[in-house]
């Protein structure tokens, strides 16, 4: 952990009243959205965010600049903005900070996208869950509102920029970018097929940007240091700029949000910001990265890569832990940085088990319109059950790969893909395990809170 | 009986209804409106929303199907949402669960005797940090243990109904 790192997202954090526009902007909200609107020209703007690196902060990992150079509406045709507050992939908590602790970062974020993107209309869509966060928006909207800064002439310029909250209503796939646009119309939440990419028709059939919560509160900080500089905060630049916020949970001592550079590596997470292992007799078994879709990591895997073009060369045979975490590192080793909040399981934790507990999540969670993930999805969690329970054979393990190859690439949206990939990446990785259960089944009193079931029944706060 | 909302729940669907380019795009935050005044999604009030918004019934009622939150059945004055999912089943959310069984007299999926409480199995709510947790109604509890959870319930029961 660098002593002098300055934060930037979270600078207003833990500010009394931070939620409010006059604390807010006392510590500098709104300066840079004012400077923008009034003194720089959309083509500026989007030059300083493709120069930033910014990676979209939701999942994927794709640069904003380039994204909203998509954007070529027609003649007559409006532009939206739509930012994804939907936060629903399992082990993800960090857009949910900024809503609650600093709504006039997005706010500011959003005005400045509008101004950019040549957009009148933007529309935060934020799962039902999350009340406390939608109030949260909405007073600060409102006080923005009355300020003349988010209406018809923000900040004086002749370019009105209104902007809504909208509550999903409970359902995970509503984050996947299509099927929220469904939702925000009043529609099913089932994913579209692309092409067309929201860039070309979105939100009501017109040019639409989404991107996630993050991603858009970044977009201050890039304007007021300047994308170049922005960028080089990240220790990845300059594929992958700036400062972003990780998560932690599961078995550490610290679980939370913290904001740090872009390229820090997960054992700094876990062991620095996370205040390491939670009991220092249960060591680190394994690690889902960036959410419950990204591919587990484990500490005694290396990263194997002899040829010198490889980009992950230069930590041959060092443990995968010591890889920095960058959406483009990440895929190199075989996962994904994904949502960059990381789930930390001891040696407590049966794999087989944990990887049951995701694909229930799936099954719950799929929309239900393309065959293999429906189906894949609940056969997934028989065989897992099957495996449990004792009724399994080895051969099961063979049968799990299969189903998950089979649904890859084989669905509308890529929530196949987000099922399938950890599937995939339990079993590769814990091949031994799974396959011991195969043969034993795992005895019905070892359930994967084994760890922490004494802090919680002990009234001891964890 | 027919369903119909208060004059300034009716001002709040006006407000929705001017954030959007269509009607249909209010349909989710209208069905909130809704849910918020009569406790669950029934058969009237979808068919007024329905009309209020000249959708077809059909068509509301699959988005209503669609979300977990819409209620299509009466619940209890509380509903508690236990989150199941890995970084709380970490952090010793199924005692939490099994804890709250216990002491409501009901399973996850069903409502308490004296009709104060419906408990739910919920996906991750995007607290995992502050596992093991739980929602009732629209607060969220954190960090919880069995003492804390039981002060929690405590101080629901005692309140006036
Ligand atoms: C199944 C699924 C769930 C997703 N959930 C979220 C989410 O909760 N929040 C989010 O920002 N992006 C989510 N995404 C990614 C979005 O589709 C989209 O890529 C993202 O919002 C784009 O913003 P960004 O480029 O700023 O990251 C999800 C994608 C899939 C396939
Ligand atoms: S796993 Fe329970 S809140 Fe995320």
């Amino acid at each position: 952990m660098s002593d002098e790192f300055q934060p930037l997202l979270t600078s207003r954090y833990g500010i009394e009243g931070s939620h409010t526009l006059a604390v807010a902007e006392k510590h500098g909200a709104y300066r840079t959205a004012r400077r923008a609107l009034t003194m720089m020209s959309p083509e500026q703007i989007k030059e300083e965010v493709k120069k930033a690196s910014l990676r979209g902060r939701g999942g994927a990992g794709f640069p904003a600049g380039v994204k909203w150079g998509f954007l070529n509406p027609k003649e007559g045709e409006e532009v939206y903005l739509v930012v994804n507050g939907d936060e629903s992939e399992p082990g993800t908590f960090k857009d949910r900070t900024i809503m609650n602790q600093d709504p006039h970062r997005l706010i500011e974020g959003i005005l400045i996208t509008c101004w950019a993107i040549g957009a009148h209309t933007a529309y935060i869509y934020v799962r039902g869950e999350l009340k406390h966060s939608i109030d949260s928006l909405d007073a600060a909207l409102a006080e923005a509102r009355t300020k003349g800064y988010v209406g018809d002439r923000p900040f004086g310029k002749p370019h009105p920029i209104h902007i809504w909250t909208h509550s999903g209503a409970g359902a995970y796939i509503c984050g996947e970018e299509t099927a929220l646009l469904n939702s925000l119309e009043g529609r099913r939440g089932e994913p579209r097929l692309k092409p067309p990419f929201p860039a070309v028709k979105g939100a009501f059939g017109m040019p639409t940007i989404v991107n996630n919560v993050e991603t858009i509160s970044a977009v201050p900080d890039i304007v007021e240091l300047g994308g170049e500089r922005w960028c080089s905060l990240s220790r990845l630049a300059p594929t992958d700029g700036g400062v972003r916020l990780y998560g932690i949970s599961g078995h550490v001592k610290k679980p939370g949000i913290y904001e740090a550079p872009v390229g820090i590596t997960m054992r700094e997470l876990i062991y620095d910001y996370g205040g390491g292992m939670l009991h220092d007799d249960h060591p680190l078994k394994a690690v889902i990265p960036g959410g419950s879709s990204t591919p587990v990591l484990r500490p005694d895997w290396t990263v194997d890569a002899p040829n010198e073009d490889h980009p992950l060369h230069a930590w041959h045979g060092k443990s995968e832990l010591d890889v920095p975490m960058g959406v483009d590192t990440y895929r190199a080793l075989g996962t994904m940085l994904g949502t960059c909040c990381a789930t930390v399981m001891d040696d407590t934790v049966n794999m087989v088990e944990a990887c049951r507990n995701l694909m229930r999540f799936y099954r719950h969670e799929s929309c239900g319109q393309c065959t293999p993930c429906r189906e894949g999805g609940a056969w997934l969690v028989d065989v897992l059950d099957g495996l449990l329970s004792g009724r399994g054979k080895v051969d099961d393990v063979n049968m799990l790969v299969d189903i998950a190859n089979n649904m890859m690439g084989n669905t509308i949206c890529a929530f196949g893909e987000g099922t399938a990939m950890p599937l995939l990446g339990f079993v590769q990785r814990f091949a031994d395990e799974f396959v011991e259960v195969a043969k034993r089944g795992l005895p019905l009193d070892v359930r994967h809170d084994e760890s922490t079931r004494a802090l919680v029944k002990g009234g001891v706060a964890a | 009986m027919a369903f119909a909302l208060t004059p300034e729940r009716e001002r709040e669907v006006e407000e929705l209804l001017s954030h959007y380019p269509n009607r249909r795009a209010a349909l989710i935050p209208v069905l909130w409106v809704c849910q918020r005044q009569h406790g669950w999604i029934s058969p009237e009030v979808i068919d007024w929303v329905a009309r209020r918004l000249e959708l077809s019934t059909a068509v509301v009622k699959g988005v209503v199907t669609f979300y977990t939150m819409f209620f299509e059945e009466p619940v209890g004055e509380h509903v508690i949402w236990v989150c199941r999912t890995l970084s709380c089943d970490l952090r010793g959310a199924k005692a939490i669960q099994e804890h709250l069984e216990e002491k409501l007299g009901c399973k996850a999926g069903h409502t308490s005797k004296d009709g104060k409480f419906t408990l739910l199995k919920a996906e991750c709510l995007a607290a995992c940090g502050q596992a093991p947790m739980v929602q009732i109604d629209d607060d969220y509890f954190e960090n919880l243990t069995l003492a804390k959870l039981d002060g929690i319930i405590e101080r629901f029961r005692g309140e006036a109904s």
